[in-house]
């Protein structure tokens, strides 16, 4: 009779009963969608920072000694003092070389249009394939490093492309100066060699870059006659936020401990991945370009901060809109109960067969809402970050709990009412 | 001995004397009627009587147990296992069929059985409307399960406010002529009622006014 009591409430009420349960899947879908968001906005954010180019940048000793003691900028003190192009596999192999998203080389040289004007050409990888040791391929390059880029003519350069060897990428303002355009074919004196170079794209990036012109590695290599050289690398990788431990041991490794020093090297610190490319690249400095580590850290946490607070706002809301539903809606069956109770119902009786329906319509609402939940994420996901939400599972208990609570606390005070209801008040229409 | 005893029975609110030192006994089998003037204690007595309401002062004695003692609980308990309540807006539960609504009542006595409830509703004329939500049976067809439902436990006082006020002549005399086959199978019935006619068929009327009791007695016209 109870299963036929309940099943009666819903099939003929069905309406009604919807419309509880949608109210609950609307506080549940928002709760599933900031909660995903929340716990996933971490690593956006850091993936985003990512592709805000390189944290890490790797130079020779020498460069980097005179750079420290003159702060001079460039390098003209540091001529001749290079890293070696084949080493550059390497730091895919570190500790950490999962956390290394990217990486490029560098070197340049100043060279001479056709028409005489001056300019720097830099020499580096685009989208450079790598068969690793570990058996896993790799395409990095700076149309990963230099996202914010904006091709306003032709395309990026593409090393898979055998043609491409011979081709250029030049900066909007010598493209503008110049008046170079996609597909022309350029003529570029070095100090050692000249070439002659097709133009496939030009791009506006911004910066200094807008007066450089980028080609692959080995032109300005032969330019320059440094083949096997490169000047600098620059390493994007996902790293820790720095701690004490991580301070101390950027400023000497060999202050920490045996077990501090373990501690550091398989921690994804900054300084940690710095000391592992050093061991690797032979006679190289690297270095995290502070600015970006640092604010990266204060931004994430300033981000998630934000979540946390708007999560709790929009939990707090949907609570508070489930619960008075959910209270209405038991005050309303009043007459019912009143009905019942005259008819012999014991108060253990009317509990149970109210809170029965409230659980019932709390699941449905609660995985009409998780599933909704889970589109909001993925349309915040595409719409802000511009691809998906991982769904988090740690979700799900905490959106249950927080759904059972919520109706619970939102019922019990309007049970405790019913109970109380004196029958003849609703019987005589009082 | 008599099934229901009144003694010295008042319900005062604030300064209002709803019911007055009632005396009153009703002994098994017999079908009585409750007349008076709006606001005169009818529904105030019946409740008292209905285990849902205790009086102010004075003794109630159904089946020589004292209910104007018994806590919330066992009036609970007292009024499921003796007495059946029919009113005058029906009160049936709006999604549950005329059966459902009758086996409800099986449900919180004992054990719901459904061919029971089928006969019971056969008994008021309703065996093919038992399938039927509240919405789609007429009033005087509600009041009728209202009836099956109040009887379906064998109760020893069958309690109606009112069972009538809102059914017209046609159902009424279905109504009435259901309550004197009761009456003839030895049923209690204890009847509430404005309407000169409902009082007439019964085998005795007790006349309240202001809270006391103006008359009490045995209607001539009577035919078993
Ligand atoms: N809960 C209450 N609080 C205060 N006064 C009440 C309460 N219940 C009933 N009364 C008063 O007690 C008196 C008797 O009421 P009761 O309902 O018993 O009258 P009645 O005879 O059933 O009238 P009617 O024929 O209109 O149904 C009325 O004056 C009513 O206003
Ligand atoms: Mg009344």
């Amino acid at each position: 009779m109870f299963f036929r009591m309940i099943r009666g409430a819903f099939t003929r009420q069905r309406g009604k009963m919807l419309m509880i349960a949608l109210t609950i899947a609307l506080g549940a879908s928002l709760a599933t969608a900031m909660l995903n968001v929340m716990f996933d906005v971490g690593d956006k954010v850091a993936q985003e920072l990512k592709t805000y180019g390189a944290n890490i940048t790797v130079v020779p000793k020498a460069a980097s000694v005179l750079d420290n003691l003159y702060e001079v900028e460039g390098g003209d003190a540091a001529e001749g003092a290079y890293l070696r192009e084949d080493e550059l596999g390497k730091i895919k192999t570190i500790f950490w070389a999962f956390n290394i998203v990217d990486y490029a080389p560098f070197i340049d040289t100043d060279a001479s249009l056709a028409d005489g004007r001056e300019v720097n050409v830099v020499g580096t990888w685009f989208n450079h394939y790598m068969a690793l040791p570990t058996g896993e391929t790799l395409n990095t390059g700076v149309q990963n490093l230099r996202t914010w880029w904006d091709i306003t003519e032709g395309r990026w350069l593409d090393e898979s492309q055998p043609d491409d060897a011979n081709a250029c990428m030049v900066g909007a303002s010598v493209a503008a100066a110049a008046g170079i355009r996609a597909g022309d074919s350029i003529r570029l004196q070095g100090p050692r060699a000249g070439t002659t170079l097709t133009v496939v794209g030009v791009y506006d990036s911004g910066d200094s870059a807008d007066d450089q012109i980028y080609a692959p590695l080995a032109q300005v290599q032969k330019l320059s006659n440094t083949a096997g050289c490169v000047s600098s690398i620059e390493v994007s990788a996902l790293t820790t936020p720095d701690n004490e431990l991580a301070l101390r041991a950027a400023k000497d490794p060999k202050s920490l401990s045996a077990s501090q020093y373990e501690t550091w090297y398989c921690t994804a610190y900054v300084s940690s991945i710095c000391f592992q490319i050093q061991e690797v690249i032979t006679d190289a400095v690297a270095s995290p370009v502070r600015q970006v580590a640092d604010s990266e850290g204060a931004i994430m946490e300033k981000t998630q901060l934000l979540m946390i607070l708007i999560t709790i706002l929009a939990l707090v809301g949907s609570g508070l809109g489930i619960s008075n539903l959910v209270t209405a809606s038991v005050m309303e069956r009043s007459n019912e109960i009143g009905l019942m109770k005259a008819i012999g119902a014991n108060d253990r009786a009317i509990t149970g067969l109210v809170l029965t329906e409230i659980v019932i319509v709390g699941i449905v609402g609660a995985v009409i809402g998780y599933f909704a939940g889970f589109g909001f994420a993925q349309i915040i996901g595409h719409s802000v970050f511009g691809s998906a939400i991982e769904m988090k599972a740690m979700v799900i208990p905490i959106v249950a709990v927080l759904v059972v609570v919520v109706t619970l606390v939102g019922s019990i005070p309007a049970v405790r009412t019913l109970l109380r209801l004196d029958p003849t008040v609703v019987l005589h229409g009082r | 001995m008599s099934l229901l005893e009144l003694k010295d029975v008042s319900k005062i609110y604030g300064d209002l004397h709803a019911l007055d030192k009632i005396n009153l006994k009703v002994d098994t089998g017999e079908w009585v009627a409750i007349m008076g003037p709006s606001g005169s204690g009818k529904s105030t007595m019946m409740n008292i009587i209905g285990c849902m309401d205790k009086p102010t002062s004075g003794e109630v004695l159904l089946d020589g147990v004292d209910i104007s003692r018994e806590s919330a609980k066992s009036l609970t308990r007292i009024r499921r296992d003796k007495i059946g309540l029919i009113f005058q807006q029906f009160h049936l539960v709006n999604y549950l069929t005329a059966v459902e609504n009758v086996m409800m009542a099986q449900y919180y006595h004992s054990v719901p059985d459904e061919k029971e409830a089928l006969r019971a509703l056969a008994r008021v004329g309703l065996a093919d409307r038992a399938k039927h939500l509240p919405s789609q049976l007429s009033g005087g067809e509600q009041q009728r399960v209202c009836i099956a439902r109040a009887l379906i436990n064998y109760p020893e006082l069958l309690l109606a406010d009112e069972p009538t006020g809102n059914l017209d002549e046609a159902n009424e005399n279905v109504v009435l002529d259901i309550f004197s086959q009761l009456h003839k199978e030895g049923t209690t019935l204890v009847v509430v009622t404005h309407d000169p006619e409902v009082a007439e068929v019964a085998q005795r009327t007790v006349t309240l006014g202001h809270g006391k009791i103006i008359s009490d007695k045995l209607n001539e016209g009577f035919k078993e």
